[in-house]
């Protein structure tokens, strides 16, 4: 039986080498990193080297980088944080948030958070077609009141590239009291994160999409932005982030870090081959459309809708061949809302039902695409031989 | 929330049973919209006993929807076969439900339709029958 997982935009496997760096500090530099005894140095050596590590990733100060529980913990405590801080300055003014209609849920559950305390107003940008935002919308959305602007660097289910580096050069030379947050989840492995050249301010991440465990994230903040914590305790993290340091797995998330920067060119060039191959192949079959931009898109993300076939039983059928995929259908949800990125790109609800999702990664081979392209052709047949003829037939 | 199917589920969409159309069938009817997501189709052969009962002599589906709406359409074909039509039309959700071995809460109220549909069928097959 086949094993071949396409879901690495969900989570990924972590690399043998991440966990060999990170067993000792389970059982041996166990000590806690507030002591400064020789166990408690060790345990703090391993979070400034990890530190490091990911401060050369971004190109910013180690002192600039908070560790996290996760992407979402990240996006909370940027959002939360910065608001919070920016009222404390002046109570009298709402402060004001650009954002997208397809972020991830934490930024727009965040922003919902704040709408809903009345500590800001939200403007939640439009997409075209491909899921890109225009730079004239965003432009036309500021006003005196805007504090932040939070754009994701590649959408998670159509893989689509927003303009970060034209959005941060834009803040930086007519809004500079703009602070500018990137979610960078799915952008790190295959994009250039300098927060210097693309002149950011705030970026989360997470360690589980990059080859690191789950349960780790960290957040850029740039020296000067006024933040403050979320979670409240001792003094850890520079007074950003209280609880005790989760020690092995920030040195699991420094080491994925390094091994990604240190792959990304290869690995990008050699998905993008794959993708191609993928997307020209499947969208050969009729009825079946690529959503997202043909070009403007992440490496490791494909994306279709298929015509009458719903992606639930499309997904079960694959997983059933030893194929892992995603879904954006309702069916597949837990509360049974279409996805709100298909959504705001304009494709109807009894479109997206028949939602794709493959997403690649540093295990996907040449011989593995081949035979999902050969499985989603049975699949699709198998579902579509299976339903009424719709033809003619209003609902 | 648990959104786990049973083993039986995937049994029965991986291999469903009386899948397909019946030519000229005494009975149709299909249910559901393409927005919810599932749309089910149920075609049915009917013949009568010595005892003049109407009976399912055959019964087939077609259905464009999630696992759970593939398999409760399956199952019940295999529940209503054989069946009159009288002791069909008492098969109910619960039914179908047990028959699979359970399904996730959230399934339970938007897949089932499979015995709206074969309703639908046997309705149609009743009025059919008055024009005649």
């Amino acid at each position: 039986m086949k094993s071949i997982y396409l879901d690495y935009a969900a989570t990924t496997p972590v690399d043998p080498q991440v966990v060999k760096k990170m067993q000792p500090y389970f059982s041996d530099y166990f000590g806690n990193p507030s002591e400064i005894h020789k166990w408690g140095l060790k345990a703090s050596e391993g979070i400034k080297n990890a530190r490091t590590q990911i401060s050369k990733a971004l190109n910013c100060n180690p002192s600039e980088i908070t560790f996290t529980s996760c992407a979402t913990e990240s996006i909370n405590l940027a959002h939360k944080g910065l608001i919070e801080a920016v009222r404390n300055q002046d109570k009298k003014i709402i402060p004001h948030i650009i954002t997208t209609q397809i972020e991830h849920k934490a930024v727009l559950e965040t922003c919902k958070h704040l709408e809903k305390l009345n500590w800001a107003k939200v403007t939640y940008l439009p997409v075209d077609e491909f899921g890109l935002i225009s730079i004239n919308d965003l432009g036309k959305a500021i006003t005196k009141d805007t504090v932040l602007v939070s754009i994701m660097f590649v959408n998670n289910e159509v893989g689509s590239i927003q303009p970060i580096a034209e959005i941060g050069k834009l803040l930086k030379t007519k809004y500079p009291k703009i602070f500018f947050h990137a979610d960078a989840t799915q952008a790190l492995p295959y994009f250039d994160c300098d927060v210097n050249k693309l002149n950011i301010d705030l970026l989360s991440f997470t360690g589980h999409k990059i080859y690191a465990p789950k349960g780790i994230g960290a957040l850029f903040i740039k020296s000067g932005t006024p933040i403050i914590r979320q979670q409240d305790g001792g003094s850890q993290e520079n007074n950003l982030r209280a609880g005790t340091e989760s020690v092995p797995l920030i040195v699991g998330l420094g080491q994925a870090t390094e091994l990604i920067i240190k792959n990304r060119a290869k690995e990008s060039s050699r998905l993008k081959t794959l993708q191609k191959n993928l997307i020209s192949k499947l969208t050969e079959i009729p009825g079946i459309k690529l959503t997202g931009h043909p070009e403007k898109r992440a490496p490791h993300i494909a994306s279709f809708i298929v015509k009458d076939v719903e992606g639930e039983s499309m997904m079960l059928l694959l997983s059933d061949l030893g194929i892992a995929v995603s879904t954006g259908s309702a069916c597949n949800s837990q509360v049974l809302s279409s996805s709100h990125v298909l959504d705001a790109m304009g494709i109807a609800a009894e479109d997206s039902h028949g939602s794709l999702r493959l997403s690649l990664g540093k295990d996907t081979t040449k011989e593995d695409i081949e035979y999902t392209i050969k499985s989603i052709k049975k699949v699709v047949t198998t579902l579509r031989k299976m339903s009424p003829d719709l033809t003619g037939i209003e609902f | 929330m648990d959104l786990t199917y049973t083993k039986e589920v995937l049994k029965h969409l991986k291999s469903p049973k009386n899948m397909g159309k019946i030519k000229n069938p005494d009975g149709e009817g299909m249910v559901g919209n393409r927005v919810c997501g599932d749309i089910m189709k149920m075609y049915l052969k009917i013949i009568k006993n010595e005892k003049g009962e109407e009976i399912i002599s055959d019964i087939k589906f077609q259905t464009l929807g999630c696992g759970a709406a593939i398999a409760t359409s399956s199952v019940l074909t295999t529940l209503a076969k054989g069946k009159t039509i009288k002791e069909a039309l008492k098969i109910s959700k619960d039914d179908i439900i047990q028959a699979l071995g359970g399904l996730p809460a959230i399934k339970v109220h938007c897949s089932i339709l499979a015995d709206e549909a074969l309703k639908k069928a046997v309705e149609n097959y009743c009025s059919t029958l008055k024009q005649h």
